[in-house]
């Protein structure tokens, strides 16, 4: 892979520190008038998802980490591997369930995420931002009580819980925000 | 695309002709004379950690100023009496939300004066030009707010006490520290370490380590250590102004442009020559004198609250 500079040092470029995959986040300049130049640098360890702050002397370089994301269709999941497809190339990658992590209860098989791939191997998965689940379990809905606004906890059929609106029922599709598990409204159809 | 659109709003683009004029009137009231010295030059500095854009103008190379410094030292050395520049500066390589390669300094130089007698003068200047963000002003020397902030004496610790902390500060492995000079080590630890920790307000820094002497002329402190007689400033934490009660003697100077080359080489950085002319005048005779460089885009992003030196430049690449 490539070398790269401190001032090439962008968000969202992927190096390799300490022998592992890491994502630049913020990269800030800073040098004494007369002084040494530095350069400030937080990243995103990609295979703990730790966040580093180190600073480096302006000029150092860091080689590149080979980390490609990939949008993926989510196939299956057999009990110990998640399995996805890429779709120009119908090239299969299986994930397991500590490399999933929390993406996991989001994924609906046929759904495309994004898978991160490192040296070829899946290292993160990343749902869409927004999906659209099935309510497999909460309480009866109630009717006529939609202005106070209230909320109460539902199962999706993925195994996430989200809080939804009282006058939803099991059996409903609700579209949902997979960055903060909120609510985005009733799917429509 | 609105790129065409200038970087800074015409609002602060109004404030920052009014701090231009009303700089100049503060000198203009004090007589001292202003000279807009040439920004292209035959040579650069030998400064390690600073790098001049190099030109080609009628087929020779020519460097863009890092300052002014030479060229009012030369005034100062033929009699002018106190003098100031307020313009461009060009250093390559600068780039970030406090920096931009192309930046605007105000320099000037007070012979006879010390840099404390200075000091107080660039008190008044930007008590006069900033006063929401000049409230407080506080002093201390190097080594008070360097020991206060890590609890370490920049001038007697170790080089491997200064390393060990330095890689620790950085996030770094030791390994990656331990080939750092001195003044490399406390760049790191000051930008790090005591700068995020100064109070607010005008905050003067004097008595620098001696291997951070720049031009400055070297002195023995009250506990007997050897200090230069540098200063900067600092606005609410972002450094300001650096400042020196100046070198004059050409041999020390003579010996220091050949240290800096020295080490430039050593560094595998690109030669620069020193500038004979510069040398020629303290051969003449430079008056003692104090001098400063304060950088003009960072006074007003501190007046208009600017995160970024863009949002107070007219146009930004």
């Amino acid at each position: 892979m490539a070398n790269y500079s401190t001032s090439e040092f962008r968000s969202g470029l992927k190096v390799m520190l300490d022998g592992d995959p890491c994502a630049i986040l913020e990269n800030e300049f800073v040098k004494p008038g007369k002084g040494q130049a530095f350069n400030r640098v937080r990243l995103r360890n990609l295979k703990t998802g730790r966040v580093w702050e180190r600073t480096f002397k302006s000029g150092e370089n860091l080689e590149g980490a080979d980390v490609v994301d990939t949008d993926m269709q989510y196939l299956y999941n057999d009990g110990e591997h998640y399995h996805f497809m890429e779709p120009d190339t119908f090239e299969q990658h299986q994930a397991d369930t500590s490399t999933v992590g929390d993406a996991a209860q989001w994924l609906k098989e046929q759904d495309t995420c994004m898978v991160t791939l490192y040296n070829g191997s899946p290292l993160a998965v990343t749902p869409p931002n927004h999906v659209e689940l099935e309510i497999v379990e909460t309480d009866p809905g109630l009717r006529g009580d939609t202005a106070q606004g209230g909320t109460k906890p539902a199962k999706l059929s993925t195994g996430a819980v989200v809080k939804v609106p009282l006058f939803l029922n099991t059996g409903d599709v609700v579209r949902v925000d997979t960055r903060t598990g909120e609510y985005l409204g009733r799917a429509r159809d | 695309m609105e790129h065409w659109r200038p970087s800074a709003s015409l609002d602060r683009l109004k404030t920052r002709a009014d701090l231009l004029r009303r700089i100049r009137s503060f000198f203009s009231a004090r007589q001292v004379l202003e000279v807009d010295v040439p920004v292209l030059a035959a040579t650069g500095v030998t400064d390690l950690h600073i790098e001049n854009i190099r030109a080609r103008v009628n087929g020779v190379r020519r460097y863009l100023q890092s300052s002014p410094e030479y060229y009012l030292k030369r005034l100062l050395a033929a009699g002018s009496g106190p003098v100031f520049y307020l313009g461009k500066a060009f250093r390559d390589g600068e780039s970030g939300r406090r920096h931009n390669p192309e930046f605007t300094l105000l320099e000037w130089y007070r012979p006879g004066w010390t840099e404390h007698q200075l000091m107080a003068e660039t008190s008044d200047l930007l008590a006069g030009l900033a006063p929401a963000q000049v409230r407080d002003i506080n002093s201390y020397s190097y080594r008070q707010i360097f020991v206060d902030a890590l609890g370490l004496d920049p001038h007697t610790a170790s080089l491997e006490q200064l390393q060990i902390l330095a890689a620790k500060l950085a996030g770094a492995e030791l390994s990656d520290w331990q080939r750092e000079s001195r003044s490399g080590c406390l760049d790191l630890l000051f930008s790090l370490g005591v700068e995020p920790r100064l109070p607010p307000g005008l905050v003067y820094i004097y008595d620098y380590p001696a291997c951070q002497a720049a031009l400055a002329q070297l002195h023995v402190d009250d506990t007997g250590t050897p200090v230069a007689r540098r200063f900067e400033a600092f606005l609410n934490g972002m450094e300001l102004a650096n400042g020196y009660f100046e070198l004059t003697d050409p041999g020390e100077q003579r010996a220091r442009f050949a240290e800096d080359m020295n080490r430039r080489q050593a560094m595998g950085k690109a030669p620069m020559i020193a500038d004979e002319r510069l040398l020629a005048a303290l051969d003449y005779g430079l008056p003692p004198s104090a001098g400063i460089a304060l950088g003009v885009d960072r006074l007003l992003m501190q007046m208009v609250g600017a995160d970024s030196i863009g949002e107070v430049i007219s146009f930004i690449d």
